[in-house]
């Protein structure tokens, strides 16, 4: 938090928030008062942040368009899986319990699938945390990238940093109200469009597309789309860096993992202190003094997304987006001084640099071998349970109540509910038997045997069957209970599964 | 008072509460408006909810609300809808014979869904969740079947009961041979011990099987048959097999003779729908495949 207040300091203060002018003029002297004396209150101030070009800009921008593609237009992507079967790539369907993803199908009861692929994320986050830090807040987070899309419009509307606050500071206009009505509605196109394409993903896209727009569509997915448009519009357009530095975990999660190898965004102090202006750190340099590179231009401080400045070493708020190294980079090029003032770099590489050591990049340490090996084992036991997935399952329930019944003759029935799951997309016959005590004989209630003596059920494709069976033992010797096991064979493929259970006697009860 | 609270904090410029406490002072933060406008809009809202839904108590009822909505009516229309919704399937079932729904894989499915529902509201009392019956009350997973267990016979027994009063009820008493002093008690105890050894089950020391037999063949033939086999005309029990539907005990068949048995069970048409007979007809006859 005290870092935080610092940091705000630094910039600008908001224009609702004059108490902070002294606090700012001690900054700028450098006269920062001890920590106990900084208000532990900070009102949020608004950020404008800068239009930048550089190579990290590119990737962000690159980023954004491949996340957002694949988010709006993945419920678009056909597969096909024969008739009577979805022929959608993703596919959450709710009403008949599936879900579809490309060549995988998934069940309610293969749902700790899902278990596998969030243990695989939390690796994958760790790892990317070891090797450079926050990055997936900086780029990949969606948080982030709805955010950078909405400041995008924001600038194309409202014009970049200076014009927009000098607008806003001014007496506004009706062109003020106009630009600024144009921006929220252009955001709440995107939000809106933003919960539209998220509805696409519980039902047939091109159907419901069509659905929504002459209005017969389900209510749940009109709810749905508002939902997702007020969610979209309040977090990418009015809350921004806030969703970070109070609403995330993330940050907290990550400031603990994170270690003194991780790449970070780090102002390299080394070379850039003291800060002073071009002319006179060329003035010192020809005398062979030293001189810092920093010319406290501070354009750092106005591209950043969350208002931090880097210069303070290193910040919650800092999304590690690299959005500073571009501006800082632009501006060395501009003085001819070499760039990377701001770089992903550690604090271990500073100091060795200030002994006149060199630098070194160490990625392949205990915690990246073991994260990659982490990852590499959680990938190969989800492969592994896709591959021996198996489309033919049965379960049997026992009776409870009766446990056993006796037969006129003094044979014991033992009754069951049994259920043929058959996963694969198209109908199967399957033959029940069961192995059990001599003498048990197997009758499927409802379904005679064929010539052959077999009871043959089939089970329609992608579905399941409940059958009522009966075991009977007919030997005269007395039982308390036995082992059986029904199997339940594709009659086609002679594919089989089987399920353990039990035959109970009288004398049990 | 509200004027000595208008001291303002210097650095937040945020009025303080006033007090102070060891030299602290607390903020006053105001709530914001943005939310505070949304509590008074809610307020507002909930006005309504008086207007529209059932809200304020009065003597003997209470305000009805415009919408017309109502607890019960709720219930009604929710009832109304899955009847809406089963109605195809119920009316398939309706119109099919029973042996068509057990041919039929998706109609015995609805079928016994129905029927374990219904089986648990009117039969299961009797006869048990499970069909295991009890001492006097038939067990519907077994092999034996008093009125016959074929998918008709069971229809039948479901509609119209046994000694129901149904005018197509099972009839059939066993009389109270010794309250009504046909037999003394040494012969229903000897008949006692000669029912038990039809089935192979012992008798006591110097029982008189003779007697006994004489006795059976006089008085129980008739209904039970000359071996004792029974009779489903009149639900006589087989007495030479291993079920027994009081128990097979000396004690309890003497009970029997003495005072006679005739269990009841109701007459379920009109009671139940036409559609819910069916659906427990299968049912029951699932528990054990019925008879063959």
């Amino acid at each position: 938090m005290t870092a935080q207040v610092r940091t705000m300091s630094l910039d600008r203060p908001a224009p609702g928030a004059p108490v902070l002018a002294h606090l700012v003029a001690e900054a700028e002297i450098g006269k920062m008062p001890p920590d106990d004396d900084i208000p532990l209150y900070a009102p949020r101030r608004e950020i404008y942040p800068q239009s930048v070009y550089g190579r990290f800009r590119n990737i962000k921008w690159a980023v954004l368009v491949v996340t957002l593609a694949i988010y709006y237009l993945l419920p678009f992507v056909r597969w096909d899986r024969g008739p009577n079967a979805p022929s959608q790539a993703v596919l959450i369907d709710f009403p008949n319990r599936r879900f579809y993803f490309f060549f995988i199908e998934i069940w309610p009861q293969e749902i700790y699938y899902i278990t596998g692929l969030l243990i695989l994320a939390a690796i994958v986050l760790f790892l990317m945390n070891a090797v450079a830090g926050r990055v997936w807040c900086g780029y990949l987070c969606p948080q982030t990238v709805w955010t950078d899309l909405f400041f995008a419009i924001e600038r194309l509307v409202e014009g970049d940093r200076r014009e927009h606050m000098q607008r806003d500071v001014r007496k506004w206009t009706i062109e003020t109200y106009a630009r600024k009505g144009l921006k929220h509605f252009l955001w709440l196109m995107v939000a809106w469009w933003t919960g539209g394409a998220w509805v696409l993903y519980f039902a047939d896209a091109p159907m419901l597309v069509k659905e929504l727009a002459i209005g017969q569509a389900p209510f749940v997915a009109y709810a749905w789309i508002g939902i997702l448009t007020i969610t979209t519009y309040s977090l990418a357009g009015h809350m921004r860096e806030q969703v970070c530095l109070y609403m995330c975990p993330w940050p907290r999660i990550q400031a603990a993992l994170t270690d003194e190898f991780a790449l970070n965004v780090t102002y390299r102090y080394d070379r850039g202190e003291p800060r002073m202006a071009v002319a006179k750190a060329q003035e010192l340099r020809a005398r062979g003094e030293p001189a810092g590179d920093c010319t406290n231009c501070k354009q750092c401080v106005r591209v950043c997304p969350t208002g931090v400045d880097i210069r303070n070493g290193a910040d919650l708020g800092c999304i590690q987006c690299g959005l500073c190294i571009d501006a800082c980079n632009a501006m060395m090029t501009k003085i001819g001084r070499a760039t990377g003032l701001i770089a992903y770099d550690t604090d271990i590489n500073i100091k060795r640099r200030q002994e006149g050591k060199p630098g070194f990049v160490k990625l392949m340490r205990g915690r990246t071998l073991l994260y990659m090996g982490l990852i590499v084992v959680t990938g190969a036991i989800m492969v592994y349970a896709l591959a021996a997935r198996h489309d033919l399952a049965l379960a049997v329930i026992h009776d409870r109540n009766p446990l056993a019944v006796l037969l006129k003759d003094g044979s014991v029935r033992n009754g069951y509910t049994l259920r043929i799951i058959n996963k694969r997309l198209q109908e199967r016959d399957f033959a029940l038997s069961i192995r059990g005590p001599t003498g048990t004989e197997l009758e499927i209630i409802g379904t005679p045997p064929r010539s052959d003596g077999r009871s043959v059920i089939s089970v329609g494709q992608d579905q399941t069957r409940e059958i009522r069976a009966v075991v009977t033992h007919r030997g005269l010797d007395p039982l308390t209970m036995a082992p059986i096991t029904f199997y339940a064979t594709d009659t086609a493929s002679g594919e089989r599964t089987a399920e353990d259970d039990h035959f109970h006697g009288l004398e049990t009860h | 008072m509200a004027e000595e609270h208008k001291e303002i904090d210097a650095l937040s410029g945020t009025a303080t509460t006033g007090h102070e406490w060891d030299g602290l002072r607390e903020l006053n933060t105001p709530l914001p408006r943005w939310w505070l406008w949304l509590f008074y809009i809610t307020i507002v809202w909930s006005i309504g909810y008086w207007i529209v839904y059932p809200a304020w108590p009065l003597l003997t009822n209470s305000t009805q609300g415009v919408f017309g909505w109502h607890t019960r009516s709720a219930v009604v229309d929710d009832l109304d809808e899955l009847k809406r919704q089963r109605g195809p399937m119920m009316d398939k079932l309706a119109i099919a014979s029973v042996a068509e729904i057990l041919n039929d894989p998706q109609l015995l499915d609805f079928a016994r869904a129905q029927g374990r529902v219904a089986f648990a509201d009117n039969c299961a009392p009797c006869h048990g969740a499970g069909g295991g019956g009890a001492k006097g009350y038939p067990n519907l997973n077994d092999d034996d079947w008093l009125w016959g267990g074929k998918l008709a016979a069971i229809e039948q027994t479901i509609r119209h009961g046994a000694r129901s009063g149904d005018k197509e009820d099972h009839e059939g008493n066993m009389p109270a041979f010794g309250r009504e002093n046909i037999l003394k008690t040494n012969e229903i105890s000897a008949a006692a011990d000669f029912v038990r050894s039809l089935s192979g089950l012992s008798t006591e020391p110097g029982a008189d099987l003779a007697l006994g037999k004489k006795v059976f063949a006089d008085n129980c033939a008739v209904c039970h048959g000359a071996e004792g086999k029974g009779n489903r005309e009149l639900g006589a029990p087989n007495l030479t097999d291993k079920i027994w539907l009081y128990g097979p005990d000396k004690v309890t068949i003497m009970q029997g003779i003495q005072n006679g048995r005739g269990g009841v069970m109701p007459a379920w048409n009109g009671r139940l729908s036409e559609s819910i007979i069916k659906a427990l007809t299968v049912y029951v006859y699932s528990f054990g495949g019925g008879e063959k």
